[in-house]
This record gives C-alpha cells, sequence and structure tokens, in this order.
C-alpha cells in the first residue's frame, strides 16, 4: 500500500498524469455526451470541467500542479484559433456579398453582449471586479483573459465565465433562435458564434458546415471588435 | 501534415510578433488566423494537408477549454458567494446577445436582399 501511495506521490507531481488524465475526462464525457444523445446539459466540456474539479479537491491537488500537465492541450487553442481560416475562407464568397449586414449585425451583438451584461449585472449588485471578469465573455479564452487582464479583472474567473457563456450558447443557442422562427444555418450559426465564440462554434459545426462557418467567422470578428469594446464600457462606466 | 502543423505555428508565432510589436489589442492567434485568410484568398485555395490539419484540430476544438475552464477550482469562495447573480446575467446576456445579432442580421438580409443563401 505505502509503495502503491510512493508511485501515487510520484505522479501525481508529473504532467504526463493530468494531461492524460485531461484527455480521458473529455473522452469520457464524450462518451456520455453520444450516450445520452446529446443531451445538451452534458456538454462534454462542463462534465469534464466538473468531474476534474472534484478530483482535484478530492486528492488535494493544486491547479497549478494540474496546469503543467494540462497546458500541452491548452497551447493548442493557438493553433487551432488559427487553423480557424480554412473554414472561413471556404465562406468567402459570402463575406463579399454580405460584408454589410455582418458588420452591423456583428456590431448590434457585440455591444448587447458587454452592454447588458454590464447593466444587469450592475443592477444584480455584482461587485465590480466580478462585473469587468464577465465584460469578455463571449469571446473567445485567450482574448478574453487578455481583455481581463487590460481592465484589472481576474483572467482565470474571465476564463471559466468564458467556458459557461460558450455553454449557454451550444446549450439554448439553436434551439432558442428556431423557437423565435429563425430558419439559416448560416445566420443561427453567425449569432451563436458572436454570442458564444468557441464553444458554440463547436456546436454550430455540428448542426452543418455552414452554420460552423459562419459562427467561426462571428467569433473571430468578434474578439478583435470586443477588445475595444471592453476598454470603452470600463472607462466610461468608471469601473 | 507536418508542413501544415509548422505553418500555423509560424502564422501564430508573426501574430504574437505583430501585435507585441505594435501594441494592438488583438491576441496573437487571431492576427494568425486573418493572416491566412489573407494568405488563402491570395492564392486563391486552401492545400489539402492545411485543410486536412485544421479539420482535426477543429473536430476536437472542445477538449482544448478544458484546462483553462478547471480553472474554476482556484475562485470556487469568490465565485461561491455571488453564483446566482453571476449566472443569471451570464444567461441573460448570452441569451439576449444571440437574438439581437440574429434578428439584426436577419433584418439586414432583408433590406439588402442579399442572404447567406444556405
Amino acid at each position: 500500500m505505502s509503495e502503491l501511495f510512493r508511485v501515487w506521490v510520484y505522479l501525481a507531481e508529473q504532467p504526463l498524469l493530468w494531461l492524460t488524465v485531461t484527455v480521458l475526462a473529455y473522452w469520457a464525457a464524450h462518451r456520455l455526451y453520444l450516450a445520452a444523445g446529446e443531451f445538451p446539459l452534458l456538454n462534454p466540456v462542463l462534465v469534464a470541467v466538473a468531474a476534474l474539479v472534484a478530483l482535484l479537491l478530492s486528492t488535494g491537488t493544486r491547479y497549478q500542479t494540474y496546469f503543467d500537465g494540462a497546458q500541452f492541450v491548452h497551447f493548442l487553442l493557438g493553433p487551432a484559433t488559427v487553423a480557424l481560416a480554412v473554414p472561413l475562407y471556404r465562406q468567402a464568397h459570402h463575406l463579399r456579398r454580405l460584408w454589410l449586414p455582418l458588420g452591423l449585425a456583428l456590431l448590434a451583438g457585440s455591444a448587447t453582449a458587454v452592454g447588458s451584461a454590464l447593466a444587469i449585472g450592475w443592477l444584480l449588485g455584482l461587485p465590480p471586479a466580478m462585473l469587468v471578469s464577465l465584460l469578455p465573455k463571449s469571446v473567445t479564452t485567450p482574448i478574453a483573459m487578455g481583455i481581463a487582464e487590460q481592465v484589472g479583472g481576474l483572467p482565470s474567473l474571465t476564463a471559466v465565465l468564458v467556458i459557461l457563456t460558450g455553454i449557454t450558447g451550444a446549450v439554448i443557442g439553436v434551439p432558442l433562435l428556431r423557437a423565435l422562427g429563425e430558419r439559416d444555418p448560416a445566420t443561427k450559426g453567425f449569432a451563436v458564434g458572436v454570442a458564444a465564440h468557441g464553444i458554440g462554434t463547436a456546436r454550430a459545426f455540428q448542426h452543418s458546415e455552414a452554420a460552423g462557418a459562419f459562427a467561426g467567422l462571428g467569433m473571430g470578428l468578434n474578439g478583435a471588435l470586443t477588445a475595444l469594446l471592453v476598454p470603452l464600457a470600463v472607462w466610461l462606466f468608471g469601473l | 501534415m507536418i508542413g501544415a502543423l509548422a505553418a500555423l505555428l509560424v502564422l501564430q508565432l508573426i501574430g504574437e510578433v505583430l501585435t507585441r510589436v505594435l501594441g494592438l489589442p488583438v491576441p496573437g492567434p487571431v492576427l494568425g488566423m486573418a493572416l491566412l485568410f489573407a494568405a488563402l484568398l491570395v492564392r486563391g485555395s486552401a492545400p489539402k494537408p492545411l485543410a486536412e490539419a485544421s479539420r482535426g484540430l477543429l473536430a476536437h476544438l472542445s477538449l482544448l477549454f478544458i484546462p483553462a475552464g478547471v480553472g474554476i477550482v482556484t475562485h470556487l469562495e469568490a465565485v461561491g458567494a455571488v453564483w446566482l447573480p453571476l449566472l443569471v446575467t451570464l444567461l441573460a446576456s448570452t441569451a439576449l446577445a444571440m437574438v439581437v445579432t440574429c434578428f439584426t442580421l436577419r433584418a439586414l438580409q432583408r433590406l439588402t436582399g442579399r442572404s447567406t443563401g444556405t
């Protein structure tokens, strides 16, 4: 038993263990999601994160120790963001025709994402640090963390709020817009991408190639715009 | 495949360097995405290995968000005190943003007479 314990103590400090556990947790969560008929609340990211948090707490492992292993997966966010150019390019012919509707819809959606979070959060009495951390929630993780840092929020809290926003968009996005009478996959995709970044985009790709591409487009454009809007909102509001 | 992966990394690197040097408010990978998009437009087609590499990376995009998500473990106390208003704000604001984007895009497609055509 003490031999096992020694092996555990050794492994618990190794990047290999937490990298493996992260991939396994996602794999298992994804299997569960498929087995449950893609039940939205069993979103693989949500289930895997919850399981990993429970595991870290029960084994007394520090997040830093965990991240030393998981960072290899985390790092791939960069190349994956660059890779989004490929599905975008396949939809480029739409961009040439639709730059005006897409641009104005982006502006409206982006301003709503930041402005409504500020207004509702302030009305509900959220402390300033929480409020500021919430503002970049509709943007992909690496961008949102950068913005949060810039305006005095908590980047790692922002990362989690970004994930929750993404899951929200992935879960309610398409059904909500369908219920409101939207038939066009590309229009729904763009709206989900603007409001719910990469996780919304991943879900939109399962819906259709066009929805996914427009979602990626909305996500990319909104990343750049929100980086300008959040500091402006913070300055206007005097946070 | 390895060439495609190298290309993605090089573009991310160029993006990171440019945002640092020029002090741009956009993150490096997003600039890298813009550069690759421009390069594909100029080239007029996406090379097959690049298309495959990007499909491979994007097929399990969800996995890549997990390490950052587990970061909530460091904020459990702070979030515990205000989790309800935080969650209500997040849900309402996200739903509003989607509806506003969708309706604006729908209305402008009607106005300009140009639709996504999907």
